[in-house]
């Protein structure tokens, strides 16, 4: 306590002279490396905030010598990424999009912006691999519901799936047989039993033959008469392995039962036409992209892409 | 006689006022929450009632004798207890949303389980219960030491322990139920933050009442960090949580801030938690405890000045740098990054007083464990504010910003420097505390030391290259000029750090859980036959204040 100053013999210095509970202090200067540095760091401080935007006044604030400011910098690089790109998105914008497979290098850069485009929308659904999920289709196959070239692709992606609101929009619907009570629940039963046998998952039985019967009234002006589906409306082929929501019994029973009908958003008034085109062109080229030359080949042809 | 009847007629009108709440409550996080102060406020009508002489009954438990010649541990004794419960509370809390990281399933499907709720759970069961119990208990430990007096107003030290435990009741349950204020680490909502400001007083009170009768000429270092802690915590708190209640029956409430300055309000607190939680009452600890356990005189007082005075002026500036490239005004920006730069020094100013304090002593590393823990928390300290201006830097801050990096930096600091310091302190206190002549194990000690650090290793490294790696994938741009990976696709690549970390974390756990056995068998008196190492001698004779208090 009292102040009583000593040499420290391991170090050779003198304390303080102060003591709390047998604590003693030593009297070394500071470091000078210690000081040096925090000495430095102020200096540069007081520069930094000469160059940047730093000290704050009544009004306003010092803009620094530079004329730095973090809202220009992001509108120079944002102009800068707009310019290197322009060339080609002028050329995208220019080309109808069924030309596209026509310019291999602009349909490259079509796919690669639309790769980045399906991450950030389409990926929530459809999947980072584009497989899709149960409900949501898998883009890499060739079972197409609406069409398989690029431009009915880009028609879908535009308009959506069942867009309550809106026109254009590819619509579809299957009537719940077993609640709305056209089936009985035998019935839904047997189609069901059917269509496992028209998929080659089931052996004939005798509930699939009542089936075939009433998928002959019910279900061919749709599905058709061997159940391979319609694009035009959008009705699913029944004989593939490819099935949006399951094709297991229950499952096959649950869609004759309550129908399904699943919604995309219509992405037309959300992103400009080159992305969309991108878009279509990336899914095109998932593996399952169908060939639309051989319709656009002959002029006298009309093709409405809409089913 | 009388006055058992007016306390418990008060404790008791006390717990009808918290059953009128409970009724007429807007919300179930409310009403659970009165109730829960009903049944404390029940719990001490009883302790009236029955008029026990709890102080004697605890320290029964805490098998200490009462001396009034001696400084006044019951409270810190306590807290020590505290202290080494929460923070299994606390890691563990933390291992199981690091293990939800990776395995999503563990959120297990409950509104009650979700990472959202549990994370604020493992940062304030070990920021506020682990870290603010050692905080609590060795500042009423040291200041009485470094004061040689009695602890003043020790009914007032029991309230603000009691109460600080409440809060923290109060704090975790509403987590769990979905109360929360949405600012980080600061979660609690308006009417927990009333009552932990009226524990803070109180704790101030203590605290400044034990200085003002100091029998030493001058303010010991450590209390000046100590002091400097209480009262920018205080500032900090009641600023932070301004806030307009919905109703004064319910839960929820609302910032008296908006928008960027309601952010920046959260960030001048929630770094300068960092700063005056995190940082300066833990410098205390060190300036006290690494000393002592070396029995060597405090490298350099000029140092400890200089470091004292540049360190909280500049602390309270550093919080725009959470808000780099944000809507924050850029000189708002600018001003954050540079005072966190000028930050550097000052930071290391502790950790060069704490590592050469063991001047003529360094042999002590290889024999003492527990030197060995502050060694290591001091080099993890040093580390940690040496990461922080760099991230804090806004080319640096652009890549780490929002990743992995920030969590591992915080752990860093957190497991290496908060975790390692504390348990130093613990091992030094608990023997001293229960009047042993050493620790059950000090071998263990050395386990515990070895798993921490092999744990933080695994910790920090894996995060540091998660970080990286996630902010170079978020910017990957490819030739064409479009973003290469999609945030999910970012997500998976985190798996296999995800899972390092939390093997690391277990590991620290492990670590903590030797030490709960260590502490437990020397309250309990025993002593593991082992071969010796060495530790600081304590004189029981030279452990008390100079002039003896009369009863309080």
């Amino acid at each position: 306590m009292a102040d009583k100053k000593r040499i420290d013999e391991p170090t050779g210095t003198e304390t303080v002279g102060h003591e709390w509970d047998g604590i003693e202090e030593l009297d070394t200067p500071m470091p000078r490396w210690w000081l040096w540095t925090l000495y430095a760091t102020i200096i540069w401080g007081i520069g930094y905030t000469v160059l940047y935007p730093a000290w704050p006044g009544i009004t306003g604030y010092t803009k620094g010598v530079l004329g730095w400011s973090s809202e220009q910098e992001f509108r120079d690089e944002i102009a800068a990424a707009t310019e290197r790109r322009a060339p080609v998105l002028r050329a995208l914008a220019s080309t109808p999009i069924e030309r596209l497979p026509d310019d291999s290098e602009l349909l490259q850069f079509a796919i690669a912006g639309g790769e980045s485009a399906f991450k950030q929308y389409c990926v929530q659904c459809h999947g980072s691999g584009a497989a899709g999920f149960t409900g949501y289709p898998n883009l890499n196959d060739d079972e197409w519901l609406w069409g398989g070239d690029i431009k009915a692709i880009e028609f879908t992606i535009v308009h959506g799936i069942r867009n309550p609101d809106h026109d254009d929009t590819r619509y579809s619907q299957m009537p719940a047989f077993g609640r709305d009570g056209i089936f009985s629940p035998e019935e839904v039963t047997d189609v069901s039993n059917y269509v496992r046998v028209i998929s080659g998952q089931e052996e004939k039985s005798e509930s699939a033959a009542r089936g075939a019967a009433l998928f002959a009234q019910q279900c061919v002006a749709c599905h058709g008469a061997d159940g391979q589906g319609d694009r035009e409306q959008g009705a699913p082929n029944l004989t593939d392995a490819i099935w949006l929501y399951g094709g297991d019994a229950e499952s096959i029973r649950n869609t004759v039962h309550n129908s399904r009908s699943g919604v995309m958003p219509r992405f037309g008034e959300r992103l400009d036409p080159v992305t969309i085109k991108m878009l279509a062109a990336y899914v095109h080229s998932l593996g399952g992209g169908e060939n639309y030359v051989e319709v656009a080949a002959d002029p006298e042809v009309e093709v409405d892409e809409r089913p | 006689m009388d006055s058992v009847v007016m306390r418990a007629s008060g404790w008791f009108a006390l717990f009808l006022v918290t059953m009128v709440l409970v009724v007429v409550a807007e919300d179930r996080g409310y009403a659970v929450h009165m109730a829960i102060a009903g049944a404390a406020a029940l719990i001490m009508v009883w302790a009236t009632l029955t008029r026990i002489d709890y102080s004697a009954l605890a320290r029964g438990i805490l098998r200490t004798p009462d001396d009034k010649s001696q400084y006044y541990d019951d409270v810190v004794r306590w807290g020590v207890i505290a202290t080494v419960g929460w923070s299994v509370v606390g890691l563990l809390a933390g291992l199981f949303i690091a293990l939800q990281l990776t395995y999503p399933v563990l959120n297990l499907g409950s509104e009650f389980t979700t990472f959202g709720r549990l994370r604020p759970l493992h940062t304030s069961a070990v920021i506020f219960a682990f870290g603010g119990n050692i905080l609590i208990a060795s500042s009423f430990y040291v200041v009485q030491r470094t004061c040689r007096a009695r602890l003043a107003f020790p009914g007032l030290a029991r309230f603000v322990f009691w109460g600080y435990q409440f809060f923290i009741v109060l704090a975790a349950t509403g987590y769990v139920m979905g109360i929360t204020a949405s600012r980080e680490y600061a979660e609690p909502e308006w009417y927990v933050d009333i009552w932990l400001t009226i524990v803070w007083v109180a704790y101030f009170v203590v605290f400044v009442g034990t200085l003002a009768r100091r029998r030493e000429p001058h303010i010991y270092v450590a209390n000046w960090f100590y002091l400097s802690f209480i009262i920018t915590i205080a500032m900090l708190h009641i600023v932070n949580n301004l806030a307009i209640p919905v109703s004064i029956f319910g839960s929820k409430s609302y910032s008296a801030f908006g928008g960027v300055q309601d952010a920046l309000t959260q960030w001048w607190y929630g770094h300068n938690a960092v700063a005056f939680f995190l940082t300066v009452p833990f410098l205390a600890m060190m300036y006290y405890f690494v000393p002592k356990q070396a029995n060597r005189p405090v490298y350099s007082y000029r140092l400890s000045i200089i470091h004292f005075w540049s360190l909280i002026f500049l602390y309270i500036w550093a919080g725009p740098h959470h808000l780099h490239y944000t809507a924050l005004p850029d000189w708002a920006q600018t001003l954050g990054m540079v005072f966190s730069v000028v930050l550097w020094m000052p930071s290391w100013g502790g950790m060069i007083n704490g590592l050469m304090t063991l001047n003529g002593a360094w042999d002590k590393i290889r024999t003492d464990p527990i030197i060995r823990m502050m060694v290591m928390a001091l080099a993890f300290y040093g580390m940690a504010t040496f990461e922080g201006p760099m991230l804090s830097i806004k080319a640096v801050n652009s890549l780490s910003h929002y990743t992995e990096w920030t969590v591992g930096h915080v752990h860093s600091g957190a497991l290496g420097w908060n975790g390692m310091i504390s348990f130093a302190a613990i091992y030094f206190l608990v023997p001293r505390l229960w009047r042993q002549p050493r620790l059950y194990s000090l071998r263990m000690v050395n386990w515990h030391f070895w798993l921490a650090t092999i744990g933080i290793v695994l910790y920090a490294a894996a995060l540091w290259v998660a970080g990286i790696m996630q902010g170079l994938m978020w910017r990957e741009y490819g030739e064409d000029g479009y973003l290469v990976y999609a945030f999910s696709e970012v997500v998976s690549a985190m798996f296999p750090m995800y899972l390092i970390r939390a093997v690391g974390g277990a590991l620290y756990l492990a670590g903590a859980i030797i030490m709960v056995y260590n502490v437990c068998m020397t309250i309990a008196g025993r002593q593991r036959a082992e071969k010796p190492m060495s530790d600081a001698v304590y004189d029981p004779a030279a452990d008390r204040p100079i002039v003896t208090q009369p009863a309080e």
